[in-house]
């Protein structure tokens, strides 16, 4: 049934002459374009681009869109990424007139319903997160880190304190040590764990004067929430230090407890995360920040603000560290969290999170003999399985797990991350799934662990390629198509 | 409650099964002291209808009714129903980063589509699979080329690239203790007798916009000559309509060439999401920020696509990246490849072509108008800088608004540009205008 004629590359499928969109007849009187433009400014020859037809586009891109798995196809249990439903209103909502065709320099008194529901964003993010100054700007979680890390460079440059280091934990997403490095910061890794748990001992032995800030997801990467967490603010607070929280796992604690109750001093959001985005195949998401009244004045601009006169403007923060992009933010994504915001409500968040508790806690629990979770008796809307043991016995590795679970019509969970569990398995259900789903995805599981290792090597078997070579594609990597890469 | 499953019932038997006695024991995993004991204070929830509605009200109270002339960086070019119909579907916008290939060969195709389509756009070796937007598209670049040239205390900025990219790359170096040489303007260009003074053999690049801030063209090729000359990287910030018809970056020997793609198919939904690109020469591929995607076989030797030379990226090489930057703008990658497959090289070439016949004729109409003159003298693309004398500039804002025209943004929205008065506007005209647009908007600012 498939169809393997209109997946050919586009430039395969070029016919010279061949034409999809025209645009009108120049309604202009016709002049020589060298009387417009100096002729040593035009190209020889336009860009050699494929030429097709409009139905050739349409089937190519159609049936590439059967050869990926998505939310709304599959569960999707991909481990830190919050793959939840996303919601079909928002995407009607986002393209309204004077929503998805408002260009961004519309002043402010030709803009004033956008600029409200932005308002209106930034103030409820603030309540959620218990740090009330909030920027809307970063385009996603890696440029809010970046963005707030900056902002404490800036305040603590106001006090005239010298702060050089930022700290995480080993089991740190990424982007936290990426985004300090670029920031300019030095970057000091905790390594130590106790239980999946920041070691107290360590980190007390690590931040002195030079401490600007410490980073920590918060439920943390293997799912668990920090109990300590108060006493490592304390601890940070102590030396002078400021508290960021990564807002990857914010899913977790809608409504049960906030950033800015336990310690946090700064955080982002990933609106394409907890309030479903969607995903896009890789973005866009949106990372807006949220920080103590203390470091409003820094934060980057332009944000929304209502004068007294009960209209909104668009201005930047007395000492901020300036633009993280061009124009306002990624407002297609942020009205999309604004529309899921309005219509949860308080209690409908609260019903999120706790909703991705049970499924995962269920899941956890049903999967318990089959993947053994090592750290925590319970955990939040995650956890980390490790197929250590399947491995040791019989050479299943937790990559065969994944591959065979597509076979089986389930996107894979996330694998070896994090580092700090031997042949991870990260597991995210989201509140979005029902009893049933949960169901079938452990039987999957369950039969799988009883079949022949080989058939899980040599994994899977039924999508439109298996194990693509990625070691061979790094050492003489194609990156673009040419008459010779052809098949 | 929306979008959530389990009853009553089927939440007492899950909570069985994990052997706990309610919700309750769950949420004890969170320390009581720091437990929330209040609802968050929100607005009241909405349903479907009343949010429709509620959102409606307040879209009512955005003016996207005039007709636009409106530019600084984001346009109103058209965009096929093709566009908004495939990137529509959620086998698409649902999925996420390709980690499995195996279960993502359609959206790694497509990225792989992007790139190539990118190249052939350029002329350029090679292209990502997308940044965050323009602006920090240039920001990557400029990071980029420190890593290259082992050069880090000093670039050169052109004054006439937007205002705020020119933010972004102070935002971004500020602390980096990188000295930043502007570049001065002459006559609404880079003046490149004045850069041969301030460029030197510290600087890892010469950054230029083609078309500029003000929609003028620059001397591409001086200034490419210029950087190379002091062993400097190349970096122009182009516009990717205009080369249906301009000189493409490799022509003019740019090293790294960077763009904001909102014009190839993505909405001007208020300044994002947008698209970043940057492609550059081969022999920098390992210095490059952001995802590849590479072209490889499977294990039946089956030609396929995966994420590729991922070890210059944050989840593995962490503080020692290339990048920090991890979601990208997938999305609007697609949007712009489906885009550039609709158009090819006819169509870019007519989108190209009207956009600039019709902003000239615009142009020459509106000086026409007493009081009304072009800001500079030197030949631009789509967009023009108009200079007011008489009345305000305000006054005209406000008399083509009347009469149902957005014209703009006026200079002094952005931070004061060295050597260029701030009471000069924009002016932007695509192929989507018509003649009696223009001709209408012309009558409306004769006195």
């Amino acid at each position: 049934m498939r169809n393997t004629i209109s997946t050919q590359s586009l430039f395969e499928l070029s016919s010279p002459g061949r034409r999809a969109a025209r645009f009108p007849e120049n309604d202009l009187p016709d002049v020589a374009l060298d009387s417009l433009i100096p002729a040593k400014t035009l190209a020889a020859t336009p860009p050699q681009l494929p030429e097709l037809a409009e139905g050739d586009v349409v089937r190519h891109f159609v049936n590439l869109s059967t050869k990926n798995m998505c939310v709304d196809t599959h569960f999707y249990p991909l481990g830190s990424c919050t793959m939840k439903y996303n919601p079909k209103r928002h995407e009607r909502l986002a393209r309204l007139h004077g929503i998805g065709d408002l260009h961004p320099y519309q002043r402010p008194e030709n803009s004033q319903g956008m600029l409200e529901m932005l308002f209106e964003l930034q103030e409820m993010l603030g309540e959620i997160a218990g740090l009330p100054a909030v920027s809307l700007q970063p385009a996603a979680g890696a440029q809010g880190e970046f963005a707030a890390l900056l902002t404490a460079a800036a305040y603590f440059r106001d006090r005239g304190e010298k702060r050089t280091k930022v700290l995480f934990p080993s089991s740190a997403h990424g982007t936290n040590p990426a985004s300090a490095a670029i920031a300019g910061f030095e970057c000091v890794q905790l390594n130590r764990s106790k239980s999946g748990f920041v070691d107290l001992d360590e980190l007390r032995a690590n931040v002195d004067g030079s401490t600007a800030v410490f980073m920590i997801t918060n439920p943390n990467t293997l799912g668990l929430f920090e109990r300590q967490i108060a006493e490592i603010a304390q601890i940070v607070h102590d030396v002078g230090g400021l508290v960021y929280i990564d807002g990857a796992n914010m899913n977790a604690i809608l409504g049960i407890t906030r950033p800015g109750d336990f310690g946090g001093d700064m955080m982002h959001y990933n609106v394409h995360k907890t309030f479903t985005g969607p995903h896009g195949a890789g973005g866009p998401g949106a990372g807006p920040i949220a920080v103590r009244s203390f470091l409003a004045d820094y934060l980057p601009g332009p944000i929304v603000t209502k004068d007294a006169a009960g209209s909104f403007q668009l201005s930047t923060p007395a000492k901020s560290v300036g633009r993280v992009r061009t124009f306002f933010g990624n407002v297609g994504i942020l009205m999309r969290g604004y529309f899921y915001l309005r219509t949860l409500g308080a209690q409908g968040l609260r019903d999120v999170s706790e909703h991705a508790l049970l499924n995962a806690n269920y899941l956890k629990a049903r999967l318990k003999d089959v993947l053994p979770v090592p750290n925590g008796e319970h955990c939040m809307h995650e956890f980390v399985a490790s197929a250590k043991s399947l491995k040791d016995q019989r050479g299943i590795t937790a990559l065969d797990l994944c591959k065979r679970l597509l076979d089986y019509g389930f996107h894979a969970p996330t694998v070896y991350f994090p580092l700090v569990v031997p042949e991870a398995l990260m597991i995210e259900p989201t509140e979005t799934e029902s009893k049933e789903t949960l169901d079938a995805f452990v039987d999957a599981l369950k039969k799988i662990v009883t079949e022949d290792s080989d058939l899980l090597h040599a994994a899977p078997h039924t999508t439109p390629v298996r194990r693509p070579d990625e070691v061979s594609a790094a050492k003489n990597p194609i990156l673009k198509w040419s008459a010779c890469t052809k098949d | 409650m929306a979008y959530l499953y389990s009853n009553p019932e089927q939440q007492q038997e899950m909570l069985r099964a994990i052997g706990v006695p309610s919700m309750s024991t769950l949420l004890q995993q969170v320390p009581d002291e720091l437990q929330l004991k209040r609802p968050l204070d929100l607005p009241r929830p909405l349903q479907e209808l009343e949010l429709e509605q509620h959102v409606k009200r307040l879209a009512g109270r955005n003016r996207a009714d005039r007709v636009c002339f409106l530019g600084g960086g984001a346009y109103d070019h058209y965009v096929p129903a093709v566009v908004d119909e495939v990137t529509g579907r959620g086998e698409f916008y649902t999925a996420y980063t390709p980690y499995q290939p195996e279960a993502s060969q359609g959206s790694l195709q497509a990225f792989f589509e992007f790139q190539s389509l990118i190249c052939a756009l350029t002329g350029m070796d090679v292209s990502n699979a997308s940044l965050y937007e323009g602006g920090t598209a240039v920001s990557e670049a400029v990071f980029m080329t420190m890593r290259v040239t082992g050069r880090h205390g000093k670039v050169a900025i052109s004054e006439a690239i937007h205002p705020e990219y020119r933010q972004i790359i102070e935002t971004y170096l500020r602390d980096h203790g990188t000295e930043i040489v502007s570049l001065p303007i002459q006559d609404g260009k880079t003046d490149v007798s004045a850069a041969a003074g301030l460029v030197d053999d510290q600087c890892s690049c010469v950054v230029f916009q083609h078309p500029n801030v003000f929609g003028c063209l620059e001397d591409t090729s001086e200034l490419s000559e210029l950087a190379h000359k002091h062993g400097s990287m190349s970096v122009v910030s182009f516009d990717p309509i205009s080369l249906g018809l301009l000189q493409r970056p490799a022509d003019y020997g740019a090293d790294i060439a960077v763009a904001e793609g909102q014009s190839l198919g993505i909405p001007l939904q208020y300044g994002g999401p947008y698209l970043g690109i940057l492609a550059c020469r081969q022999e920098f591929v390992r210095k490059m920020p952001g995802r590849l995607i590479t072209q490889t076989t499977d294990r039946d030797g089956r030609v396929c696509y995966a994420l590729g030379l991922q070890t210059r990226e944050q989840h593995i090489r962490r503080d020692k990246a290339t990048s920090n930057i991890c979601t990208n703008q997938g999305l609007l990658a697609l949007r712009a490849t489906v885009y550039l497959s609709l158009l090819g090289p006819q169509g870019i070439r007519e989108a190209a072509e009207l956009s600039l016949r019709k902003a000239h004729y615009a142009a020459q109409q509106l000086c026409q108008i007493p009081g009304i003159e072009l800001m500079f003298s030197t030949p631009f693309f789509k967009e023009f800088t108009l200079k007011v004398t008489g009345r305000s500039v305000s006054s005209v804002i406000e008399a083509a608004a009347q009469t149902g025209f957005d014209i703009g943004p006026e200079l002094s929205r952005f931070p004061k540009i060295p050597s260029v008065a701030q009471d000069g506007i924009l002016l932007a005209v695509t192929e989507s205008r018509t003649r009696d647009e223009i001709d209408g908007l012309v009558a409306a600012l004769t006195e």
